[in-house]
This record gives C-alpha cells, sequence and structure tokens, in this order.
C-alpha cells in the first residue's frame, strides 16, 4: 500500500465541511457565498488554539468560536443580499475584500507581523483498535484529524435535515419556486436568511479546519478554497452525496500536486511541479464541460425574491 | 449655459450613489482608524484622501501610472459585467498579458516597428485568450464562467512562474529579467519629472472613449447589452447570444492583458517568480463595480483608487497599514450594492428631519405670538 495508501488518505483536504457549506446555501438560491468568513474566523479561532487545553479539545472548540464568527460575518451578507435586496455578488465582493484586509490589519497592530505561527498538534497517530483493520484501518484511522469524522457526522446531519425535517423542505421549496412556496406561508426572507447564515457557520468551521491542518501558521490567505468549493458544489450537481464523492476528488487530486515526489515514476520530473499544481484546476474546468449541460441548478437561484414578480 | 448647468446636474443625480458610497466607506475607514489609534486617525485620513496629491508632481505622476493598468482591468470587468457576465479572471488575463509582453520585451531584439507596441499588442492578445477560454466553455457547454475563470487565475499564476523560470529567469532576483528600453512604454517626465507615469494614462482614455463607443454607438454594443439586459429576450430576437458571449470575454480578456502590459513594461519592474495574484486584477472588479458598470465610470473610480493606494503609501507615517485602503474600498462596493437602500433611508430620515424642524418652528411661532 504504502504511497498509494497516503495519496488516498489525503487527510486535509476532504476533511472540511467547507465543501458543505454551499450546499444549504445553494438549495435556497444564494450564489456566491464567502470564501473569505474562512480567514475571520481563521484570525479569531488563533486566539482559541494558543491557550492550551489539549489539542482535540481545542480543535473542537476552536470549530465551535470559528463557526460563530463565519455565521455572524455572513449575517452582513444575508441582511444586504435578502432583505435588502443587493446584488449578491457585488456584496459577496465586497465582503471577499474585507475579511482579507482586516485579517492582515489587525494581526500586525496586535503582533506586529501578517504571519501568525502556531503549534499544530491536532493529528490524531493512530486509533488503537481501528487501525488494525486492513485497508480501511489504515485509510480512515491512521494520520487523521477529529474534523474529519466530524464533516462527515454533519453530511449526515445535512442530509437529515434537507430531505426529512420541514425546514428542510421548505428550504428546497424557496430554492425552486418561491413565488409558489410564499403562497403556501412560509416566510421565504427568514429562510433565506437563515440558510446564508448557516453556510457561513460552516464555512467558518471549514476555515478553522483549513488553518488547523494544513499548516503551521496563519498567514491570511485561504488559497482559494471557498471557490473550489463553488466548483466542487456544481460538479455535485447541488446533491450532498455527490458533493462528497467531488471533494474527495479534489482532495486527492490536490494532494497528488503536493506530494509529487511519494510517486515513484514523477518524482524525477521536479521541473514540472507548477503542471502537477495545475491539475486540479484544469480538471475541475474540464469536467465541469461535461458536467454542467444537464446541471441541476435550483430554479431561483442567485435571484433576488421580490414579492410582487408572482 | 442653462443646458451645462442640467448635464451638470444629471451627472450628479448618476453618481449620487457612488458619492454617498465613497463617504461610508471614508467615514468607517475613519471609526476603524480611531479604535485602533485615536490620535493619528485625522491626519491619516486626511494624508489617505489627499493620496498621491502629498508628494506634488512626482506623486500625481506615479497616481497616474498606477491607474491606467487599474482602469484598464475595471474596463475589462465594466465590459463583461455590460453582457451580463461576470469575469473574475481578470488576473489571471492580466498576469498572461504581462508575462507575454514581458517576455517580448526581455527576449525580441529591436526592429524598425517599435518594440513597446509590439509587446503591448501581444499581451493585449494573450490576455483575449485567455479570456476566450471561459466564453467559449459558456457559450459551448454552459459552464458557469466564474467558475472557470477563477480556475484560469490560478492555472495562469502557475504557469507564468514555469514560464519565467525557464525563458527569462533573472537568478539574482529570483523574478523575470529587465526588459530592454525599447520596450519600455513612453515615459512623461517632461510633465511629470521624478516619477514613473507614461503613456499608458493617455492610452487608457483612449480605450475609454472607445468602448464607451463601442457599446453606446454599434450595433454589437447594442446587441452585447441586449444580451446582458435580457438574455432569452435577445435569443427570441435573433440575435446570435453565444457568439456575443465569445466576443464579450475575449474583449474582456483582451483588456486585462493590455493593463498587464502597460504595468510592466516599465523601467525597473519585474514580474516574481513565485505564485501571486495580481492584486490590480481583483481592483478591476472593484472600479468596475465603483464605476457602476460604465467605461467612464470605471475612469474615475480607476482615478480615485489609485489615488487611495498612492495614498496609503504615503500614510506608513501613522501606524497603520495600508491594508486599511482594502477595508475602505470593501465598504464603499458594499454601500453601492445596498445604496438602493441608503437612498430610501436618507429619503425617509431628511423628511422626518424636516418635519421635527417645521413642527419646531410652529411650536416658536405660537410662543411669540
Amino acid at each position: 500500500m504504502g504511497a498509494l495508501t497516503y495519496f488516498i488518505l489525503i487527510h486535509y483536504e476532504i476533511k472540511s465541511p467547507e465543501y458543505i457549506k454551499n450546499l444549504v446555501t445553494s438549495k435556497q438560491g444564494k450564489y456566491i457565498s464567502l470564501a473569505v468568513i474562512l480567514l475571520l474566523t481563521a484570525l479569531v479561532s488563533y486566539l482559541g488554539i494558543s491557550l492550551k487545553v489539549g489539542p482535540q479539545f481545542t480543535l473542537l472548540y476552536g470549530m465551535i468560536i470559528g463557526g460563530l464568527i463565519g455565521g455572524l460575518y455572513s449575517m452582513i451578507h444575508a441582511y444586504a443580499a435578502v432583505y435588502l435586496k443587493a446584488n449578491q455578488i457585488i456584496s459577496a465582493t465586497a465582503l471577499n475584500l474585507f475579511a482579507p484586509a482586516f485579517a492582515i490589519f489587525t494581526a500586525r497592530f496586535i503582533q506586529g507581523g501578517q504571519q501568525i505561527i502556531f503549534n499544530s498538534q491536532f493529528m490524531i497517530r493512530e486509533f488503537p483498535i481501528l487501525s488494525d483493520i486492513p485497508v480501511l484501518g489504515d485509510l480512515l484511522f491512521k494520520r487523521t484529524y477529529l474534523s474529519f469524522y466530524f464533516a462527515i457526522g454533519l453530511l449526515l446531519i445535512i442530509l437529515l435535515i434537507i430531505n426529512k425535517t420541514k425546514f428542510g423542505l421548505r428550504l428546497k421549496a424557496c430554492g425552486e419556486n418561491p413565488h409558489a412556496a410564499d403562497s403556501l406561508g412560509i416566510d421565504i426572507y427568514k429562510t433565506r436568511f437563515i440558510a446564508v447564515v448557516l453556510s457561513g457557520v460552516f464555512a467558518g468551521m471549514g476555515g478553522v479546519i483549513f488553518v488547523a491542518t494544513t499548516s503551521a501558521e496563519f498567514s491570511a490567505t485561504v488559497d482559494g478554497f471557498g471557490f473550489l468549493a463553488i466548483a466542487v458544489l456544481i460538479f455535485g450537481n447541488w446533491k450532498p452525496t455527490r458533493i462528497l464523492l467531488a471533494a474527495l476528488f479534489f482532495g486527492f487530486m490536490r494532494t497528488l500536486a503536493a506530494k509529487y515526489s511519494l510517486v515513484p515514476i514523477i518524482k524525477d520530473h521536479g521541473e514540472f511541479v507548477q503542471f502537477y499544481n495545475m491539475i486540479p484546476y484544469i480538471t475541475t474546468i474540464i469536467i465541469l464541460a461535461f458536467f454542467s449541460k444537464n446541471s441541476k441548478a435550483p430554479k431561483a437561484l442567485g435571484e433576488i425574491y421580490d414579492k410582487g414578480k408572482r | 449655459m442653462h443646458k451645462i448647468k442640467k448635464s451638470l446636474n444629471n451627472f450628479y443625480q448618476l453618481a449620487k450613489p457612488s458619492l454617498i458610497a465613497v463617504a461610508i466607506g471614508l467615514l468607517s475607514g475613519l471609526v476603524i482608524m480611531f479604535i485602533f489609534s485615536p490620535i493619528d486617525a485625522f491626519p491619516a485620513l486626511f494624508t489617505l484622501i489627499l493620496g498621491g496629491f502629498n508628494g506634488g508632481i512626482s506623486g500625481i505622476g506615479d497616481m497616474l501610472y498606477s491607474a491606467a493598468p487599474i482602469i484598464f482591468t475595471g474596463l475589462s470587468v465594466a465590459f463583461a459585467f455590460k453582457t451580463g457576465l461576470f469575469n473574475i479572471g481578470a488576473p489571471g488575463q492580466m498576469m498572461v498579458g504581462a508575462y507575454v509582453a514581458v517576455h517580448i520585451g526581455v527576449l525580441a531584439s529591436p526592429g524598425a516597428f517599435p518594440l513597446w507596441i509590439l509587446a503591448l499588442l501581444a499581451g493585449a492578445l494573450a490576455g483575449a485568450i485567455w479570456g476566450l477560454i471561459p466564453g467559449l466553455l459558456k457559450a459551448v457547454a454552459n459552464v458557469n464562467e466564474v467558475v472557470t475563470s477563477i480556475m484560469m487565475n490560478y492555472i495562469a499564476g502557475y504557469l507564468v512562474i514555469y514560464l519565467i523560470n525557464t525563458y527569462i529567469l533573472s537568478l539574482g532576483d529570483s523574478a523575470s529579467r529587465v526588459i530592454k528600453n525599447a520596450a519600455r512604454i513612453p515615459q512623461l517626465s517632461s510633465i511629470f519629472p521624478g516619477s514613473s507615469a507614461n503613456i499608458g494614462i493617455i492610452i487608457a482614455f483612449g480605450f475609454v472613449i472607445l468602448i464607451h463607443m463601442i457599446l453606446h454607438k454599434t450595433i454589437l454594443g447594442f446587441q452585447l447589452r441586449a444580451s446582458g439586459f435580457s438574455f432569452d429576450g435577445s435569443k427570441y430576437a435573433g440575435m446570435n447570444t453565444k457568439t456575443n458571449i465569445v466576443i464579450a470575454m475575449t474583449i474582456s480578456g483582451l483588456l486585462a492583458g493590455i493593463a498587464g502590459a502597460t504595468a510592466f513594461l516599465v523601467a525597473g519592474k519585474q514580474i516574481p517568480a513565485r505564485f501571486n495574484i495580481f492584486t490590480e486584477g481583483f481592483d478591476g472588479i472593484s472600479v468596475a463595480l465603483l464605476g457602476l458598470g460604465e467605461p467612464i465610470g470605471a475612469l474615475f473610480a480607476g482615478l480615485f483608487l489609485s489615488n487611495l493606494r498612492e495614498g496609503g503609501f504615503y500614510m506608513q507615517l501613522y501606524p497603520f497599514v495600508p491594508e486599511i485602503i482594502d477595508m475602505v474600498i470593501s465598504v464603499i462596493i458594499y454601500a453601492t450594492a445596498i445604496s438602493v437602500a441608503i437612498q430610501l433611508l436618507i429619503k425617509k430620515y431628511g423628511e422626518r428631519f424636516k418635519a421635527w424642524r417645521k413642527s419646531k418652528n410652529e411650536q416658536k411661532g405660537e410662543a411669540q405670538s
């Protein structure tokens, strides 16, 4: 197994619920949600991480703080897009610009530098008994993060909420035909607002996971992960389980680029490292070209809800 | 005389949302600075607004130099906006444009034809090709142009590092080699001594007028705007909407490509050989939004933004990092997004205030009588 297993592990990439967050937003009709909520949260959760209470506990409450901040920050966007009928792309662009600037500004002001270095020890080396299971043990229970299981759990909960509860069905109705939903007495504005804020919560958690698991420092960038999440969402055709598969695929591709030296065949061609880095983005474009024709996007996606248009 | 007054009034009505937004943005910048360092907040804000004018003639020259690329990226994004497309790929198009221009500026030998024009045109062409790809994918396979152009940004970022490393690396600087003198865009050093100001700003001004003409006076422009206004409507009217998408994205990419060329065909400018995505590209989005999606708006917004950025440079006297400008700009953009609501709010409270004044005056009148 060796090197091959390592690739399929790809722990840090697949395990962020960031990919899931777009699901909730899009189901009810919001388009660009905010990648860089991630940044703000990352900055705040750094404060959490720096208090020392055992790494796994720190990661968990870091994620909770991150989720809270993400939710609060997305309210600015939600209020403008839902209640003030502003153009979502414009308000999202504004928030995307604000977050990294604010993160760098405060980081420099508080501690004089843009980089925040912390001690990353969130990786769980292996689980005692479970890791002895052949193949699966290597895959799921070695060199892993708690956030992975958290994300899987969250995905299951979201699946249940969207498909089985009253709120989930209302959410879908708002995304497909808001006017019909309105005529049945559903508060479109409230439902949409909640959905955008929830997406902010998930994005915030994704931000904490991103920072805590990919590096040992925070430097006010998320490498376009938020945008990649939108690509994954379209690739996954707005369906939770397919989004999980799409996210796994991208995680695999990115890990391949990052750890190319572990594969014997391409190890000797380090000069092409830039091309390995391009692979995830090129494959995204190619795959989207095949999948976009029969895309099942929610019908009211990106539309401002106007009662009078019925 | 009356006509001038009327057109001025029209202009004011058009620019009013932007002006309100700018005021809100600067005010929130002041508040943020006040929280972090109350003593320095007011002078810093003054420096910020003064911008390039802090540095006298050479400061203004530098402001004009850095304005040219962001006017071009602003035009690029605004042009796509008019067609209902969101070209978030301006940074990538700008990067390939810059690379190709610098490649020619370093390697080509000057001939009869001025090298800088050749480099500029090649940069434009590279940007156009980079914009063509998302356009084609959108038209043929219905791929969302936002996602593809973001992906194209990253691909451009990695491609440019590879190309620099392979062809035009200057080992000592870990950046591209310095361009030949003949490849420099002619400077305006007689007007703005001591600054990098070049005729890029004049070219930008020309393109603003050209794009304005194309959009508002030609059949192509009408078709592009029509498909931006109602895609299905223009399709039923018999326009070839798919071709229009491709054309719009290509022109948009071409403008961003020129932006890259004008930014780097300058003495002492080298493209770093590490992964970075040009901020001027993203500034294009701000400029287009601030300019209300119009080419002429993009000109003013570009000058304003460039002035603010110069202000950020001079502001380093104070304990604030230049990132404050991004914060101010983002608040301005947010305020433009909700400008309709803000205007309603101002109107509502204005009327309340008038009614309150009136009732107070009446009370006074009663008391006197």
